[in-house]
């Protein structure tokens, strides 16, 4: 059995380290990428991610350095020759379950204190309320008005002039301000998210503000989140809904809490 | 060598088998497993072809691209493919690859292949339901390869299916009869599955050979038996799933759809149904569903790096202990697909936790993979650089899934081509990995002649580097939140700026398919030209190693079955004359441990 190794040993080398260096130069460029950050939440989302990717990307590089230098160094000749006879040591094999299980449970736990703040924390009673429904290939966006209050929605009344099928006859309905793929939310200031859907699953993903949460038809999902940033940014569909999921775009403007007021009640007697 | 075992061998020896018997209904667990990976080499090609496609649209929309109306017709008139067909090509591509080339190439091939010649048995326990096991998978091939020339387009809800989009014609044009043929042809696939999974765990069970007991069964048999027990208990759950869809579909159910859609214009009159309980089924299927794909890949990995580096296997009982933690583990994880779906988030912090112990166990499988090549004597056939290749795939697959499986990190990743490029490292590429890796390694057992080794060196080497280059780049892409299953990203400002990226990757993808001509060409000329191989031409030490003819015949041996004495990976002891001593080496038992 013949085979000519030194070569495959010495490109897993080349192949890692011209690796290595075009991915940590793209790094330094680009940061890993990540969009500008619009929330308060976001800022934990972003260190979990930097923090693991240090920790895998330590463990990337010296398990590949293993890997590409045991393939350039351990070449058999082919002749017979006996390698090392090493078939077991629970020792080493205990230390490295340990050691994985350390790192990793650490991750989940830090992991699972933001999770909490972001989902297990009630907004305030207070929290500026916005509803998402996702249509193919639009999002509705309502407020509330000043009653603070949706008024009641009935499939059966959905028209194109009624899109969510709002019900006249329910007087928290009557201040309700309609918008389409327009979400104007307040600066600094707690935002719940409650999203709908009246078709297929969409997802409303605000990439900006590490947002992201399914619209389910069928029931009602939420999001509470601050918004840290004045200015318009990207509402994304995530959820495969259809031959315009790739179009299903929105706006989210963020601006002052006592201009976006005004300008809702702009929109109220527009309507 | 029992009695039943003995006159079927006697049987075939002395009754001369038909064209049809030899090759189309053949009992032969060997013939078997080669029909199941000719079939995947075939869906392997279109469903490569399909992503040729979709990367085309990708890196150049809405350009006019005059082969793609040759191609499809229809589904792309002027050249421009339709978005619903581009989300159909997409659906097919993962449907494809994921059952027909993965599971059936993995399972269904070395499965059948490799138990009986590894543990010591002239065939499967039911030849016949194997043979049926591969014509139901047939069947099953034959109506989905239908549902690209229905009216309405093949199935376009995406490989996971998700109702309502995948219940509702107006919906989605693919969601009328191609999706129906797809539910069909999915449970036709499930039937085969479990007629594949109960021979194989029946086998491993009762027809060993005397003295391989458990413990001496090489990892290849070990993953397979793990991944048919993963089959036996998950493809069942997804079986049900897919007849609760079709009744929602035709018989005016709602077991997935609730109250008040309204669709195209009109409003539905289901009412009662829940989306996420097809969520639920699909991934308490979907997730062990990754790892009947993986364990077998990662056992042929194991195997042939133990082999071709001439060392035993590095803690051989903790690959199988691993092999079992990751097995049992993948049945309480599926909701980490669903932490962004509406679950109550309390569940998604208990699935976080299931999730990322998986990495321990595969943590452990790197470390034991890498003592194993440590002053090892490596052979570098092409079926050790697969391994190899499959080591680093899955290290980079398996180290992506640390940040995804940690929800907060989840919700903005969730989607993204984050996940697109981590399945594609740790699932498809690593699994494919093992196929490759298994086909070179075997192939002198199956067709008696060796595949060349050079075209095969350069093979690995376009496809590894390539696999690399298509999706290392995604990771970026998902990180700064481009959306999965997009037709164009001419839509946002913030994915137009990943055009230039995206073209490189398409050409990277162009270059890698054309790559494989060369592993198909080097499969089929060593098919009826290659150099006659030796009976153990990579001087291994298992038992299909020992059959009496390079390419063995329908019973395996021709005289007794051998009895063996040792574990599967004695290379280089320190008291052997050669650097490998094979299982049925009886040399230190006395006379009556031989008896």
């Amino acid at each position: 059995m013949k085979t000519s190794g030194r070569l495959d040993g010495l490109l897993f080398v080349l192949f890692f380290v011209i690796g290595v260096v075009v991915c940590i130069w793209y790094l330094v460029g680009h940061d890993p990428g990540f969009l500008p950050l619009a929330s308060e939440h976001g800022g934990f989302i972003d260190s979990l991610f930097m923090a693991t990717l240090i920790i895998t990307g330590i463990v990337f590089i010296l398990t590949h350095l293993l890997l590409v230098y045991f393939a350039f160094r351990y070449k058999g000749s082919g002749n017979g020759d006996k390698a090392f006879w090493y078939p077991d040591n629970k020792k080493l094999e205990i230390i490295w379950t340990v050691i994985p299980a350390v790192i990793i449970i650490s991750l989940i736990v830090v992991g699972q204190v933001g999770w909490g703040k972001i989902f297990h924390t009630e907004p305030p009673d207070d929290a500026f309320v916005v509803e998402i429904v996702g249509e193919q290939f639009v999002w509705n966006i309502r407020y509330p008005g000043e009653d603070g209050e949706f008024g009641r929605t009935i499939p059966e009344l959905i028209s194109r002039a009624n899109p969510i099928g709002l019900d006249p006859t329910d007087p928290a309905s009557e201040d309700d301000i309609m918008l389409l793929n327009e979400l104007r939310i307040p600066l600094d200031y707690p935002v719940l998210l409650k999203i709908r859907s009246k078709d297929v699953i969409h997802s409303v993903f605000l990439p900006n503000f590490r947002v992201k949460m399914d619209a389910v038809p069928g029931m009602t999902t939420t999001f509470s989140f601050t918004p840290t940033m004045e200015g318009e940014f990207d509402l994304v569909c995530a959820e495969l809904c259809g031959l315009g999921h790739y179009r299903m775009r929105g706006y989210v403007v963020v601006q002052p809490m006592d201009e976006l007021e005004e300008w809702l009640i702009e929109q109220r007697e527009m309507e | 060598m029992s009695s039943e075992q003995a006159s079927l061998h006697v049987d075939i020896e002395h009754h001369k088998e038909s064209f049809i018997s030899k090759y189309i209904f053949s009992y032969d667990h060997k013939m078997i497993g080669k029909q199941y990976m000719i079939t995947a080499l075939i869906w392997a090609l279109i469903g490569m072809g399909l992503s040729w496609v979709m990367r085309i649209q990708l890196a150049y929309p809405g350009q006019q691209i005059p082969i793609f109306e040759t191609l499809l017709g229809r589904y792309a008139e002027g050249g421009i493919l339709a978005p619903e067909y581009y989300i159909a090509m997409m659906t097919m591509h993962g449907t494809i690859m994921v059952f027909f080339v993965l599971t059936a190439g993995l399972v269904g091939t070395f499965g059948n292949f490799l138990i009986p010649l590894q543990i010591g048995a002239r065939d499967m326990a039911f030849p016949l339901i194997n043979m049926l096991s591969y014509w139901t998978f047939f069947l099953a091939s034959v109506v989905m390869l239908l549902s690209f020339f229905v009216e309405s387009g093949p199935a376009a809800a995406g490989w996971t299916a998700y109702p309502p989009l995948s219940a509702l014609s107006s919906a989605i044009p693919g969601s009328g009869a191609g999706q129906s043929l797809w539910l069909l042809s999915i449970a036709l696939f499930i039937v085969s599955s479990l007629f594949g999974s109960l021979n194989y765990i029946v086998t491993v069970l009762n027809l060993r050979t005397k003295g391989m007991t458990l413990g001496r069964m090489p990892l290849t048999v070990w993953a397979v038996f793990i991944a048919a027990i993963l089959g036996l208990l998950a493809f069942p759950v997804l079986l049900a799933g897919a007849i609760m869809l079709l009744l929602d579909k035709h018989l005016a159910t709602s077991f997935f759809i609730p109250a008040g859609l309204y669709v195209g214009d009109a409003l539905l009159s289901y009412e009662g149904g829940s989306p996420i309980l097809w969520q639920h089924i699909f991934w308490f299927f979907g997730h062990p569903e990754v790892y009947i794909v993986a364990l077998p890949a990662l056992g042929i990995c194991s195997e042939v790096i133990a082999t071709c580096a001439r060392k035993p296997l590095f803690g051989y009982k903790a690959m199988i202990a691993s092999l079992l933690a990751i097995a049992f583990l993948s049945f309480i994880v599926w909701g980490h697909h669903m932490f962004v779906s509406g679950m109550n988030p309390f569940l998604g912090s208990v699935f976080v936790l299931t999730t990322i112990l998986i990495a321990v166990p595969s943590a452990v499988k790197v470390f034991n993979w890498l003592t194993t090549l440590w002053r090892g004597k490596i052979h570098y056939t092409p079926g050790m650089l697969f391994a190899m290749g499959l080591v680093s795939l899955f290290i980079t697959g398996g180290l992506t899934g640390i940040f995804l499986g940690n929800a907060p990190i989840d919700i903005q990743l969730h989607d993204t081509y984050f996940v697109v490029a981590h399945f594609h490292f740790v699932m498809g590429a690593a699994a494919l990995f093992g196929i490759f890796a298994g086909i070179y390694h075997w192939f002198p057992k199956m067709y008696g002649r060796m595949m060349s080794n050079m075209w095969g060196r350069i093979h690995f080497w376009l496809t590894f580097v390539g696999i690399y280059l298509i999706f290392f780049p995604m990771h970026f892409m998902g990180t700064t939140g481009v959306p999965r299953r997009y037709y164009a990203f001419t839509e946002f400002e913030y994915t137009m700026q990943y055009g230039g990226m995206n073209e490189f990757i398409t050409i990277a993808t162009l270059i890698t398919g054309a790559a494989q001509v060369i592993f198909l060409v080097n499969f089929f000329g060593s098919m009826f030209f290659g150099k006659k191989a030796e009976t153990n031409p990579w001087k291994a030490a298992t038992l299909e190693w020992t059959t009496d003819d390079p390419m063995p015949g329908h019973g395996n041996w021709k005289g007794e079955i051998p009895t063996v004495y040792r574990g599967p990976h004695e290379y280089s002891t320190p008291d052997g004359k050669e650097d490998f001593i094979l299982q049925t080496d009886s040399t230190g038992f006395g006379k009556m441990d031989k008896e």
